[in-house]
């Protein structure tokens, strides 16, 4: 029987790698739906995990603007990949939710509103840009005059084990956004992995109970210090970086500027970038009819400011041309973002600029215009 | 003045996504061609005793099936248990809304959005500038000024369409007159029975003499006309934080959730409609924005 | 609409029948439809065959020979409402690819009697002949989208069909970019939702087959494909398919042919 000796919060132990295992079989008789970065049919999902061996272990991302590639390697680290274009968002935030229902009987409408239900999730694997991320989503739909009854029943039951992010790709700058590659925010379990063991930050009353009675150690300075050092070494080796201290006025001070119509040749419009987005939060919402018009299904569904019917309106369309949706977009980021919710909308995770099929940047434009005002 | 335009700040949070409440069309008004004004009585007396709305703010009217429309309430604030909606027939939602017959039965969410700054206007001239469609959301501020006369100045209602069969309430005009606001009305193109004046509304500036530092204008109404007005306010020294514009997009949630209406650092369903205009300023002439 | 249920007549021309097909396939719904419209004229579906007028006639296929470019006027005669049904009624189909060589050639090297043929020498999209009210794309039509229309017309509303591009659908369902993630070539960010991003999510690139969108930006896709393609021209062929002959895919390929040459 496991002994009920558990460590504290704010304390870091060290687990031997294959005790990982355990602690997901822990997350499981809880309760947790436990997901993770895991290949599917030769690429980077988040997906359902069972065991340690589920995860990506040997796998690199070769991540550049436009260009994703899953590498083999054969590594023996299993938190070594860079999150690919799916986020925890689909979770928290799912593409498609069934608001309600409904019927006319005699002549009035009857509503069905089924009670939002998400599993209990155990989400391991949170980088330190996407835990931000996540904490961004929560500024938009946990707000104090109104609250997402759907958003806020999965994510006030899950459980975030965070990753300190060791080896960054090559499209990340969240050393820029102050995100990452050490996890900053609020996790119940924050990890490190080092060669031989992880390191196991303890963040919270439910951190220390999954680590109950498991078999650990304190961490060593020896290990803490490799932990420092190896976070230290990630910082330098972001592939991209931005200058924010001009931000949000170089954005909103130059909204008229030619540069945004020269980003408009690239763009596709396509709204791959804000559905990669961990921070993106538009919805469409939308009925479905029957035919014989007495039952509807009213659905809600992402939605992205790229979409030419986003800002259409009976007599026109706010945002016609591509150039303007961009700007929209990007002023929305790193703008206005920042004077409705405090933060950037903006955690440097780069998914906007590796899944970009025109290999637009956010980094170079931002520097780019910068350059032009110049 | 405050600030920024003016909103409630619930004690809890609503958790209530787009579930509507119900409402029965008690009568239809035909304003103008295309355009009528409905008359909703909640269906559940608990809403309508809680229902109250400030003078510019708007509902998501719903009909199943065919979607939302966000619509300014163009009925008197003292009497909120008859909701009027003043509705021009334009979109896919409101062409659907032009088929309803007394008793049908509509959703509706609501009231949402900021509102006219009536407390902070009293005391002073009011110049209440619109257009076409542009009055329904106006209104109600009139109804508010009729009823506290007394805590006002001089009221002023320059107001215009494109041809007389267009402008709506001109039966009312004469009430309005009786309870002191000074009634100007223009129309784009005059018929053989116009006796009034032709021209666009911010023309009726020239019409009256006016204690700019004393004074608040409201606007509301296409784009362009909006535009103008605006400078015909700044040019005579109105200050920027004394003009109140209520503005359009297409917003979906009301509730600054879903994004589609937002203005710059704006959710226009919700920190709008009505906005100061020193909050627009810088966002105002960006084109596309 | 009235009190009789309205009647629906369905047309097959030059095509495969699977976007009838697609209608048929729809069972459950089925008997809905039947249901709302009395359906007077579908042979696929039933041997009667009532007379016009109708309310409502969908029709299936192009128009490729001389029967039936007067065969579709006095289709539009008969009809209140004509839906062109699938991308060979909304834009030619496959076989409009005749349209970008000589139909004439191809009948001499295929047939020993060519002429016994009765062809046009184009392949052409319903809306070209007769005036069209709505059009419902792709190869074949989406079940749901076929629907909806049915739907939007008996109930007098706008049909809700997307304006956006396949990528939206695409990331809604999860489906990771097949352009970025493989560098297949893929012109879903400039066709047409509706299909439910079917091709890239079985690891294949769009082709296009539900049209293009409204507004997109066919330069920078095609200089992106362009540095992708796997073979020698695969851009153009992705441009001429099944869409091919839409005039903005149309354009795209005449000039990426233009400049190889």
């Amino acid at each position: 029987m496991p002994s009920d000796r558990s460590p504290e919060i704010g304390s870091t132990v060290s687990i031997q790698k294959h005790i990982f295992n355990a602690l997901l079989e822990k997350l499981k008789t809880q309760g947790y739906e436990v997901v993770g970065p895991h290949v599917e049919n030769e690429t980077l999902v988040y997906a359902p995990i069972q065991k340690l061996e589920d995860l990506p272990r040997g796998y690199v991302t070769e991540q550049e603007a436009g260009s994703f590639r899953l590498v083999y390697t054969g590594h023996t680290r299993y938190f070594d990949v860079i999150p690919g274009a799916q986020s925890w968002k689909q979770f928290l935030f799912p593409s498609h939710a069934n608001l309600f229902n409904l019927k006319k009987v005699n002549g009035a409408w009857e509503m069905e509103t089924p009670k939002p239900t998400a599993p209990a999730y155990a989400f391991i694997g949170v980088r330190g840009c996407e835990l931000a991320a996540i904490q961004i989503q929560d500024n938009a739909f946990l707000r104090s005059d109104f609250t997402d009854p759907i958003y806020r029943v999965a994510r006030e039951k899950a459980f975030i084990l965070a990753v300190n992010c060791m080896h960054p790709a090559g499209t990340c700058f969240c050393a820029s956004m102050g995100t990452g590659p050490r996890v900053e925010g609020d996790a119940d379990l924050t990890l490190t992995e080092l060669e031989d063991v992880f390191l196991l930050n303890v963040g919270s009353e439910l951190g220390r109970n999954i680590l109950a009675g498991l078999p650990y150690e304190s961490a060593s300075a020896f290990v803490l210090n490799a932990a420092n050092r190896g976070l230290e070494r990630a910082t330098l080796q972001m592939g991209r970086s931005m200058d924010t201290s001009d931000l949000p006025d170089l954005i909103l001070n130059n909204l008229d500027h030619p540069h945004w119509r020269a980003i408009g040749e690239r763009c596709l419009s396509c709204a791959n970038c804000t559905q990669v987005c961990p921070t993106c939060f538009c919805w469409d919402a939308t009925d479905t009819l029957s035919l014989d018009g007495n039952q509807t299904r009213r659905e809600r569904v992402w939605d992205s400011c790229f979409n030419p019917g986003y800002s259409y309106q009976a007599g026109g369309n706010t945002r016609p041309t591509i150039h303007s949706r961009y700007r929209q977009w990007m002023s929305h980021k790193l703008g206005t973002w920042k004077v409705q919710y405090g933060t950037f909308g903006c955690t440097g995770c780069g998914r906007c600029i590796t899944w970009c099929p025109a290999a637009i940047d956010i980094t170079v434009e931002v520097a780019d215009l910068r350059k032009e005002i110049r | 003045m405050a600030a920024h335009a003016h909103t409630h700040s619930p004690a809890s949070p609503s958790e209530r996504l787009l579930e509507p409440v119900w409402a029965q069309v008690m009568d239809i008004t035909n304003e103008a061609e295309g355009i009528s004004t409905y008359w909703l009585k909640f269906t559940d007396p608990a809403v309508e005793a809680a229902y109250t709305f400030e003078p510019g703010q708007f509902n998501m009217v719903y009909l199943p099936g065919y979607g939302e429309a966000a619509i300014s309430i163009s009925s008197n604030p003292a009497d909120p248990t008859l909701v009027g909606h003043t509705i021009r027939f334009v979109g896919n939602v409101t062409r659907a809304i032009s088929r309803l017959k007394v008793g049908d039965v509509v959703g509706v969410r609501g009231p949402f959005g900021s509102y006219w700054p009536m407390k902070e206007m009293e005391g002073h001239d009011v110049i209440i500038a619109c257009g076409g469609i542009g009055l329904p959301p106006l209104r109600p501020a009139i109804y508010h000024i009729m009823n506290n006369r007394e805590k006002f100045g001089k009221v002023y209602l320059l107001y215009g369409a494109r041809t007389p069969k267009d402008l709506l309430y001109p039966t009312e005009f004469e009430e309005w007159e009786r309870a002191g606001i000074q009634v100007q009305v223009t129309v784009d193109r005059a018929d053989e029975d116009w006796q009034g004046q032709v021209g666009v509304v911010p023309m009726l500036f020239y019409r009256f003499r006016m204690d700019a530092p004393n004074s608040v204008v409201l606007t509301c109404g296409p784009e362009i006309m909006i535009r103008f007005v605006v400078y015909e306010g700044l040019a005579r020294r109105v200050p920027a934080e004394q003009i109140y514009v209520s503005l359009e997009r297409n917003m979906k949630c009301g509730q600054g959730s879903c994004g589609h209406c937002q203005l710059g650092p704006y959710f226009i369903c919700k920190d709008g409609p009505v906005f100061r205009f020193d909050a627009l300023q810088p966002y105002f002439n960006v084109e596309e924005f | 609409m009235t009190h009789h249920k309205p009647t629906l007549a369905v047309y097959k021309f030059s095509s495969c029948d699977g976007c009838q097909l697609s209608i048929l396939n729809m069972e459950d719904e089925l008997l809905d439809i039947a249901g709302a419209l009395d359906i007077a004229y579908f042979l696929e579906a039933t041997r009667a065959e009532r007379p016009g007028p109708y309310d409502i006639a969908i029709v299936e296929g192009s128009i490729t020979t001389p029967h039936e470019a007067e065969r579709i006027k006095e289709i539009r005669r008969q009809s209140k409402v004509l839906i062109a049904l699938g991308t060979c009624a909304t834009a030619g189909g496959i076989q409009s690819l005749r349209n970008f060589t000589d139909a004439k050639a191809y009948a001499q090297t295929v047939y020993d009697h060519p002429e016994f043929l009765h062809y046009l020498d184009t392949a052409t999209p319903i809306a070209e002949h007769v005036p069209v009210d709505m059009e419902l794309w792709g190869c074949p039509v989406n079940k749901g989208q076929v629907l909806e229309v049915i739907s939007a017309l008996l109930n007098n509303r706008r049909p809700n069909l997307p304006a956006y591009s396949v990528c939206l659908e695409c990331k809604r369902r999860g489906t990771i970019c097949v352009l970025v993630d493989k560098g297949i070539p893929c012109i879903g960010p400039a066709t047409q939702a509706g299909c439910g991003a079917i091709c890239p999510a079985n690891g294949r690139g769009c082709y296009g087959c539900f049209g293009p969108t409204r507004s997109t930006n066919l330069d920078s896709l095609t200089n992106i494909l362009t540095k992708l393609e796997r073979t020698p021209g695969e851009t153009v062929r992705l441009f001429r398919g099944i869409s091919g002959y839409a005039p903005t895919f149309r354009e795209t390929a005449d000039m990426l042919l233009k400049e190889a040459k």
